[in-house]
């Protein structure tokens, strides 16, 4: 579907439009149910009320300090997961090549396990999960280049990386007094429980600024999918594309895991799923980004409400969910 | 060395990593012609082609486009006036043909200009000129290599540049499906593009090259028309081999026959 008014033109997959606005519904009636509906139900009128600050105090505490910032950061870490998975996903040519396949989110794990061990705040914790990413992702790519990054290299490295920072992350917890190991242990399951707006901050800064390049590498990134040679033959610059992607990408699976734990399966699913319900060829950024803010989301509430009062990570439920969703989508794929 | 050729390379020297292909290599493209170049495994064919595309830079030298050097041009600027058809690149899971082939107008869209009317002319012209229009919303995967491969060559013809590369463009393709896609080359030549392929087998190379460089140990050993360049002196300079030259009984053209090694003509 091609849209000109003058020498402008923008091209449209109908398809993926609609896709996009399901999403985008989707994720606003789950942030509805999550805001309503717990222990306190609160009904969708006071909930505007609350929001405005017009509301009852208790509606005014629930839903503007307990419920809002949960149900904000997980749309935000869900998109920053969708997003950064969409990105490697792309660049390895591969579903493997997920950040929480190749060691990225397992580094982000032991920066932010050793933060709890030691002891420190909420801040520290995020710190650490980052610099953990960040220090992964490096060492990641210094071990697959080789005049070049090659995507199978990548995932073989990192598959590597991420089995060698588990064992890691189990030995610090055996390690650790059991206090600490259990508060490590709750962290490394992911979870959005007991999140401020402190936590929903940093990931929102990151996604002002890394999904606005992201969306404008898009159409770069996916001619790199052919093969850097039909890339460059279209003169496309593959390596500053490559790296500003590489950038993005770790800054958003390290901030998102930063604030939530290393929620898994996320960056996994949400580009898979997002590719086979908008039928494009190779993997779509912004659909991708969308579908892992309702996933994790609509996860987070099951966990809440599903076997309440007992409060499930939203780690087991992303996998649950996802999983199920994934293999019955794999099930219908034609190709 | 030509200075009016649009595209040329002047002391190249091509290196991979620590392995030196070629010192020194000076080549100039005759404009409006259909090159081929052709030699041995590992003469260095397929590495000169990827300089003059720009893919490899060469350690010494320059490769030349319009007079220009060729990396100090904008690279989109280059994607406007040369095209490559790679020898292998890597299909889109689930790309239907007419989405492939739109997106060789890469080059020629911006941001707020994804798809202009001259877009739209150029996909149908390389579509219908390629003969794959029929399949426009067929799925690439599901092809025939035949087929894929005139799709590719859609792609890159849907760039519309007046030169066109390809490395290799007949391997693993069946003899027919060969022929089929050198045809189309030719007619794209007599069209007004120049066209610069690598080539493997020798006597399709003197059929269809309007100049041929013939290559071995990362240098030029002969170049020029072939009628003129190929003899038996040189296939056996070039390929170890011994063999007789006939005119292709359909073009004219050398033929090369290889000397029978184990059994020699009965006749004799």
């Amino acid at each position: 579907m091609n849209v000109r008014v003058g020498s402008w033109s923008v091209r449209l997959a109908p398809r993926a439009l609609l896709v996009s606005v399901v999403l985008v519904v989707a994720g606003f009636l789950v942030t509805v149910a999550a805001l309503s509906t717990g222990e306190f139900t609160v009904p969708v009128p006071d909930i505007v009320s609350a929001i405005f600050g017009q509301g009852t105090p208790v509606a005014e505490l629930i839903v503007g300090k307990l419920r809002a910032p949960r149900v904000v950061t997980g749309l935000l870490v869900g998109a920053a997961f969708g997003l950064s998975g969409a990105i490697f996903q792309s660049l390895t040519r591969n579903p493997l090549g997920s950040p929480d396949f190749i060691g990225f989110t397992a580094g982000a794990s032991t920066g932010g396990i050793l933060a709890v061990v030691a002891g420190g705040s909420a801040m520290t914790i995020a710190g650490g999960a980052l610099a953990g990413c960040v220090v992964t992702a490096a060492l990641v790519y210094l071990l697959a280049y080789r005049g070049g990054v090659q995507g199978y290299r990548l995932v073989l490295v990192g598959i590597g990386a991420n089995a060698l920072l588990v064992a890691v992350n189990s030995y610090i917890l055996t390690r650790a007094n059991i206090n600490d190991a259990a508060n490590a242990g709750a962290w490394l399951t992911g979870s959005l429980g007991g999140r401020g707006w402190e936590h929903a901050w940093p990931v929102a800064l990151a996604l002002l600024v890394l999904l606005p390049l992201c969306l404008s590498i898009a159409r770069p990134m996916r001619m790199i999918e052919m093969g850097d040679d039909a890339a460059k033959a279209m003169g496309i610059r593959v390596e500053v594309v490559r790296a500003a992607a590489v950038t993005a990408g770790v800054l958003l699976s390290g901030v998102a895991t930063a604030a939530a734990g290393p929620v898994i399966f996320v960056a996994l699913a949400a580009p898979q799923l997002a590719r086979r319900l908008t039928r494009s060829p190779g993997v779509t950024l912004a659909s991708s980004a969308l579908m892992g803010a309702v996933l994790l989301t609509a996860a987070d509430l099951a966990a809440q409400r599903v076997l309440a009062p007992t409060q499930l990570p939203v780690g087991v439920l992303t996998a649950a969910i996802g999983g199920t969703y994934l293999v019955l989508l794999l099930r219908k794929d034609r190709h | 060395m030509d200075s009016a050729c649009r595209l040329s390379g002047a002391g190249l020297t091509l290196a991979y990593d620590q392995r030196v292909v070629a010192t020194d290599l000076t080549v100039a493209i005759p404009d409006e012609s259909f090159t081929v170049i052709i030699g041995p495994n590992a003469c260095g064919k397929s590495t000169l082609l990827r300089a003059l595309a720009r893919m490899l830079k060469p350690r010494t030298g320059a490769v030349h486009l319009d007079g220009s050097v060729i990396t100090s041009l904008p690279s989109k600027e280059v994607a406007r006036r040369l095209g490559l058809l790679p020898q292998s690149s890597i299909v889109p899971d689930g790309i239907t043909v007419a989405d492939l082939v739109a997106r060789g107008r890469y080059p020629h869209q911006k941001l707020m200009r994804q798809w202009s009317k001259a877009d739209e002319a150029a996909v149908s012209e390389a579509m219908r000129a390629t003969d794959v229009a029929e399949l426009a919303d067929r799925i690439v995967d599901e092809l025939s290599g035949g087929q894929r491969q005139r799709v590719w060559l859609a792609m890159a013809l849907a760039q519309e540049t007046p030169i066109l590369l390809l490395d290799e463009p007949t391997t693993f393709l069946d003899i027919s499906h060969q022929i089929e896609v050198l045809d189309l080359c030719a007619e794209l030549h007599e069209q007004g593009r120049t066209m610069v392929a690598v080539l493997h087998d020798l006597n399709q190379a003197c059929r269809y090259a309007t100049h041929l460089i013939v290559m071995r140990g990362g240098r030029i050993v002969a170049e020029g028309d072939p009628t003129e360049i190929v003899t038996s002196e040189l296939v056996h300079e070039v390929f170890d081999l011994r063999c007789e030259i006939i005119p292709d009984p359909q073009s004219g053209t050398p033929l090369i026959v290889p000397e029978a090694r184990r059994r020699v003509a009965a006749s004799s």
